[in-house]
C-alpha cells in the first residue's frame, strides 16, 4: 500500500504541467497530432487520480488542447469535480475549462446548480466572482431560473467587484430566463447610480442593451440616461448610451430628438475621441432620420455631419476613412442630396489600395447613381474590373455593377444597347463565380425589354460562334452560364436572327459537349426551335432542298447529345431525335410540315412575380388539412400489402412498353410541355413563345468606333460600351439643345407669371428620355394577389419574450 | 455584439480564443483559419476593419501577435478597435512588459 503511494507520487513528479505542454507542442511541430494524443492519454490517466490538484493541472492542459480545436466534452464530468474543489486556484480552473466547452447541449450541467449556489453564496468574493465569470457563458434556462434569485441578492452585495459581476450577468439570465426580468428591474435601476462607477457603466451596458431591442419598455428612464450622459465623462459609457438609448429611444419620442442634438453637437465639437465622435456623428443621423418635419436647424445639422464625415474621409488614417464611408451610407439613405456633392471624394475613394474602403465606396455608389451618371460610374468600374484580376473584389464590383443597374427595375438604364453590351464585356472575365448572375440579367433584359431583343440576339449569336473562346472555363457558375442565357434567347427570338443556320451549326459543335448538363439541355432545346423556323423560312420561300439537308444535318449531330452522360440532355435529345428522324420521312413525302413543328412553340411566356406561388389563392372546397386516405391502421396486414403493391406495377410498367410509337411520344411531349408551360417554376428551361410571321428587318450598322483601351480578350465584332457612353452624351446634348429651345419661346409666352426653376440649367431627372421606348412587362401573379410583403417573424426569438412593460 | 477574441501569431496558430457564441468545435478551427488568413494578408496602411461573411473583424498588430476581435454590425468599430488597445495595455500592466512568453504560457493562469 505505502509502495503505491511513493510510486503514485513518483509517478506525479513526471506529470506535464500546462507550460510543459504548450513547449512540448511547440517542440513536437512535426508530429503535432501524434504528442497530443499522447499528451491526451496521459491526461486521462492523471483524471483517474483522486488528487485534486493533480486532476485540475489535467483539466488545465484540457482547456488549452480545446482551445487548440480538439474536443475535450469527454471530460465534462471531471471539469465538474474540478470546479467543486475548494482551493480556489483549482476552482478557476474548473470554471475556466466549463466557461470554454460547455454549452446547452451539455447533459451534466445541471449537477452544477448546486455547487455554483454554493459558491455564489460563499464568504470568500473571488469564488462568488468566478462562479459568475464561469456561469456566464453556459447559462442554461434551468440554470437561469434556479439561480435569478441568488444572483439578484449579490447584485446589492458589499463589495463593488461582486456587484458588477452580477449585474452583467443578469443580462444573460434575462435573455435565458425572461421571467426574472420584472423582479429584477428595479435593482438595476438602483444600479444605474451607483457610486461605484464601474457597476454604474455595467448597470448602462445591460440596460441599453435591453432596451435596443425593447424600447417602449424604456422610455421612462430617457431623463436618467439624458442625466448621465451630460455628467459623464467616461468615454465607453458615453458610447453606449449615445448608441443604445438614443439610437432606439428616439424614434419613439420625437421631443427627446430634439432635446438630444444640442448636447450631441456640443460633443462633436468638443470630442478627441474618434470613437465618440463616430457614435455622435451615427446617432444624429438616426435622430434627424427619424424625425421627420419641423426641426428649424435640421439641415444644418446633417450639413455638420457630412462636414465631419468629409473630414473623416479625408483623413490619412484608414480606419478614420472607414468609417467615414460607412456613416456617409447611412445618411444617403435619406439625404442623399447632401451626399452628392462629395461625388468626386468617394470615386478618389474607389481607386484606393485598401480592400474594405473600396467595398465601402462601391456600396455609397450604389445609392448614389442617377441616369445621368449611371454610365460614367459604370465605365470607371469596369476599367477597376480589368485592374482587380483574379481577386474576390473583381467578383464583388461584378456583383455591384449589375444591382447598381438592375436597381428599381432598371430604373436608371437610359439605353438598353449599352447594357447589354456591358453585359457581354463582362463574360470575357475569366475565373468568375457569378456567370449565373450575367446569364440571368440577360435573359431578364431581353425578355422585358422588346425593343431591346433583336440586338440581343445579334449579340448572343455572336457569343455562340465564340463558344470555344467561353467554354474552357467548365466549373459551375463560371463563365459558361452565359451561354445558358445566350442559347435560349437566340431559340426563343430566333425571328430576329440574322444568320440562323450559322447559328445553329455553332450550337451543334461537337465542342459543345464539353459544356455542363443543364447549359447542354438548353442548346438542344433551342435547337429545335432554331430548326423550326428555319424549316419555316426554308419552305415559305420553297427552298426544300435546303430544308432536307437541315434536317440531315441535325440527324448526324443530335446523337452525340443523345450519348450524354447527363439524364436531361439525354431525354431531350433523344425525344427530339426521333421527333426529326419522323419530320425527314414526311420531307421525303414532300408534305408541308413547317406548320405543325412551329405550333410546338406557341404561346409566349411573361415572368412571374417571386412572390406569385405564395399569393395563388387555395381554391375552394379544398381542405388541405384534411386526410386524403385513411391513416394506416397499426395493424399487421400492412405487412402483406407492400407484395401486392408491386405486383400491381410490374404489370402496369410491362403494359407501357409496346406504346413507345411515335404518336404517344408527340402526344407526352405536348402534355409535359402543357404542364410546364403552367409551373411558374419552370420558366428558364423551357418555355413556349409565339412566332411572329415576320421577316426580319435589318439590322441598323452602328459606326463602330475603335476605342483603344487595353482589354485582355478581344473578340471581333463585339462593339465597345463607350462608344454608347459618347452617343448618349451626344443625344443628351441634343435633347438638351431641343428643349433649350422650346423652354426660351415658352418663356417668351409666360414672362412674368410664374417664376419657374427652369431657368438653371441643370438637367432633372425626367429630362433625359430614354434612347428607346422601354416596355418592361411587369411580373405576373394571380388574379387579386396583393403585393403585400410579411416578413417572416421568427417565433424563437429570445428578444420578443423580454418585450414586456416595466411600469406597471 | 462581440461573437469572439483571437490572439494569433503570424505562423497563424491560435494563441488565445474565447468565443462569446457557442460554435462547434470543427468550426472554430475553420473560422479561426480563415480570419487569420484575412488579417494575415493585409498590409500595413491598410484599415483594420475587415469585413467578413456577416460579421466584422477589427484586428491590431502588437509585434508578432495579432489580437482579432469578430463583431455584429451593431457594434461600434471604433470603440471595438480602443477596447483592443486597452486590453493590451491591462495585460501590460499586469506582467509588467508584456512578452509573448506571457501570452503563451500565463495568460491561463488568469
Amino acid at each position: 500500500m505505502a509502495l503505491k503511494m511513493v510510486k503514485g507520487s513518483i509517478d506525479r513528479m513526471f506529470d506535464k504541467n500546462l507550460q510543459d505542454l504548450v513547449r512540448g507542442i511547440r517542440n513536437h511541430k512535426e508530429d503535432e497530432a501524434k504528442y497530443i494524443s499522447q499528451c491526451i492519454d496521459e491526461i486521462k490517466q492523471e483524471l483517474k487520480q483522486d488528487n485534486i490538484a493533480v486532476k485540475a493541472n489535467a483539466v488545465c492542459k484540457l482547456t488549452y488542447l480545446q482551445m487548440l480545436g480538439y474536443d475535450i466534452s469527454w471530460a465534462a464530468f471531471n471539469i465538474i469535480e474540478v470546479m467543486s474543489a475548494s482551493k480556489f486556484t483549482f476552482k478557476r480552473i474548473g470554471y475556466l475549462a466549463a466557461s470554454q466547452c460547455f454549452h446547452e447541449g451539455t447533459d451534466v450541467i445541471m449537477l452544477t446548480t448546486n455547487q455554483i449556489r454554493k459558491d455564489l453564496s460563499s464568504p470568500n468574493q473571488y469564488d462568488t466572482g468566478v462562479a459568475l465569470t464561469g456561469l456566464s457563458c453556459f447559462v442554461t434556462p434551468d440554470l437561469a431560473r434556479d439561480l435569478a434569485n441568488d444572483i439578484m441578492t449579490l447584485m446589492s452585495h458589499t463589495k463593488p467587484y461582486i456587484r458588477k459581476k452580477a449585474v452583467l450577468i443578469m443580462y444573460k439570465v434575462f435573455l435565458k430566463y425572461p421571467e426574472s426580468l420584472r423582479p429584477a428591474f428595479p435593482r438595476l435601476k438602483e444600479k444605474l447610480e451607483d457610486p461605484d462607477p464601474g457597476v454604474q457603466s455595467a448597470a448602462v451596458n445591460v440596460i441599453c442593451e435591453l432596451a435596443r431591442r425593447n424600447p417602449k419598455n424604456y422610455l421612462s428612464l430617457a431623463p436618467l440616461f439624458f442625466k448621465l450622459m451630460t455628467s459623464s465623462t467616461n468615454n465607453w459609457v458615453l458610447i453606449k448610451i449615445i448608441k443604445l438609448a438614443f439610437g432606439a429611444l428616439t424614434p419613439l419620442e420625437p421631443r427627446l430628438g430634439k432635446k438630444l442634438i444640442e448636447p450631441l453637437t456640443n460633443l462633436i465639437h468638443s470630442t478627441s475621441a474618434m470613437s465618440l465622435l463616430y457614435e455622435c456623428v451615427n446617432t444624429v443621423i438616426a435622430v434627424l432620420i427619424s424625425l421627420s418635419s419641423g426641426m428649424p436647424n435640421h439641415s444644418a445639422s446633417i450639413q455638420l455631419c457630412v462636414q465631419k464625415l468629409r473630414i473623416l474621409i479625408e483623413d490619412s488614417d484608414q480606419n478614420l476613412k472607414y468609417l467615414g464611408l460607412l456613416a456617409m451610407s447611412k445618411i444617403l439613405k435619406t439625404h442623399p442630396k447632401s451626399v452628392q456633392s462629395h461625388k468626386d471624394l468617394i470615386l478618389q475613394c474607389l481607386d484606393d489600395k485598401d480592400e474594405s474602403i473600396r467595398l465601402r465606396a462601391l456600396d455609397l455608389l450604389y445609392g448614389m447613381v442617377s441616369k445621368k451618371n449611371l454610365m460614367e460610374i459604370v465605365k470607371k468600374l469596369m476599367i477597376h474590373v480589368d485592374k482587380a484580376e483574379g481577386t474576390t473584389y473583381r467578383d464583388e464590383l461584378l456583383t455591384k455593377i449589375i444591382d447598381i443597374c438592375s436597381q428599381s427595375n432598371y430604373q436608371y438604364i437610359t439605353n438598353f444597347e449599352w447594357y447589354i453590351s456591358i453585359l457581354v464585356e463582362l463574360t470575357r472575365l475569366e475565373g468568375t463565380r457569378h456567370g449565373h448572375l450575367i446569364a440571368a440579367q440577360m435573359l431578364d433584359v431581353a425578355i422585358r425589354v422588346k425593343a431591346i431583343r433583336k440586338f440581343a440576339v445579334s449579340q448572343m449569336a455572336m457569343l455562340l460562334d465564340n463558344a470555344h473562346l467561353i467554354a474552357s472555363n467548365t466549373q459551375r457558375n463560371g463563365i459558361c452560364e452565359v451561354l445558358y442565357a445566350a442559347a435560349w434567347i437566340c431559340g426563343e427570338f430566333s425571328e430576329h436572327l440574322e444568320e440562323a443556320n450559322q447559328t445553329l451549326e455553332a450550337m451543334l459543335r461537337p465542342k459543345v459537349t464539353t459544356l455542363p448538363g443543364h447549359i447542354q439541355a438548353v442548346y438542344v432545346q433551342n435547337m429545335v426551335k432554331l430548326y423550326a423556323s428555319i424549316l419555316q423560312q426554308k419552305e415559305q420561300s420553297g427552298e426544300k432542298e435546303a430544308a432536307q439537308e437541315i434536317t440531315q444535318l441535325m440527324i448526324e449531330r443530335l446523337p452525340q447529345f443523345v450519348q450524354s452522360a447527363d439524364l436531361e440532355v439525354q431525354e431531350r435529345a433523344s425525344c427530339i431525335l426521333q421527333l426529326i428522324k419522323y419530320i425527314q420521312k414526311l420531307q421525303i413525302k414532300e408534305v408541308p410540315v413547317a406548320e405543325e413543328v412551329i405550333a410546338l412553340f406557341a404561346g409566349e411566356l411573361n415572368p412571374v412575380a417571386p412572390k406569385a406561388q405564395k399569393k395563388v389563392p387555395v381554391p375552394e372546397g379544398l381542405d388541405l388539412d384534411a386526410w386524403i386516405n385513411e391513416p394506416p391502421s397499426d395493424s399487421e396486414s400492412e405487412d402483406e400489402k407492400p407484395k401486392t403493391i408491386f405486383h400491381d406495377e410490374e404489370q402496369r410498367h410491362r403494359h407501357r412498353q409496346p406504346e413507345m410509337d411515335e404518336e404517344e411520344l408527340a402526344r407526352r411531349r405536348e402534355a409535359r410541355k402543357q404542364e410546364q408551360a403552367n409551373n411558374p417554376f419552370y420558366i428558364k428551361s423551357s418555355p413556349s413563345p409565339q412566332k411572329r410571321y415576320q421577316d426580319a428587318p435589318g439590322v441598323e450598322h452602328i459606326p463602330v468606333v475603335q476605342i483603344d483601351l487595353s482589354v485582355p480578350l478581344k473578340v471581333p465584332g463585339m462593339p465597345m460600351s463607350d462608344q454608347y457612353v459618347k452617343l448618349e452624351e451626344e443625344r443628351r446634348h441634343k435633347q438638351k439643345l431641343e428643349k433649350d429651345r422650346k423652354k426660351k419661346k415658352q418663356k417668351k409666352e409666360k414672362r412674368g407669371k410664374h417664376h419657374r426653376h427652369n431657368s438653371l440649367h441643370t438637367e432633372s431627372e425626367e429630362d433625359i428620355a430614354p434612347a428607346h421606348h422601354v416596355d418592361i412587362i411587369t411580373e405576373e401573379m394571380p388574379e387579386n394577389a396583393l403585393p403585400s410583403d410579411e416578413d417572416d417573424k421568427d417565433p424563437n426569438d429570445p428578444y420578443k419574450a423580454l418585450d414586456i412593460d416595466l411600469d406597471k | 455584439m462581440i461573437k469572439f477574441f483571437l490572439m494569433v501569431n503570424k505562423q497563424g496558430q491560435t494563441r488565445l480564443s474565447r468565443y462569446y457564441e457557442h460554435v462547434e468545435i470543427n468550426k472554430r478551427t475553420m473560422l479561426e483559419a480563415e480570419v487569420i488568413k484575412n488579417c494575415l494578408s493585409r498590409l500595413k496602411d491598410q484599415c483594420s476593419f475587415i469585413e467578413y461573411k456577416d460579421f466584422k473583424l477589427v484586428y491590431r498588430q502588437y509585434a508578432a501577435l495579432f489580437v482579432v476581435v469578430g463583431i455584429n454590425e451593431t457594434e461600434n468599430e471604433m470603440a471595438v478597435y480602443e477596447l483592443i488597445h486597452n486590453f493590451v495595455e491591462v495585460l501590460d500592466k499586469y506582467f509588467s512588459r508584456v512578452v509573448r512568453h506571457s501570452i503563451y504560457y500565463e495568460i491561463f493562469l488568469l
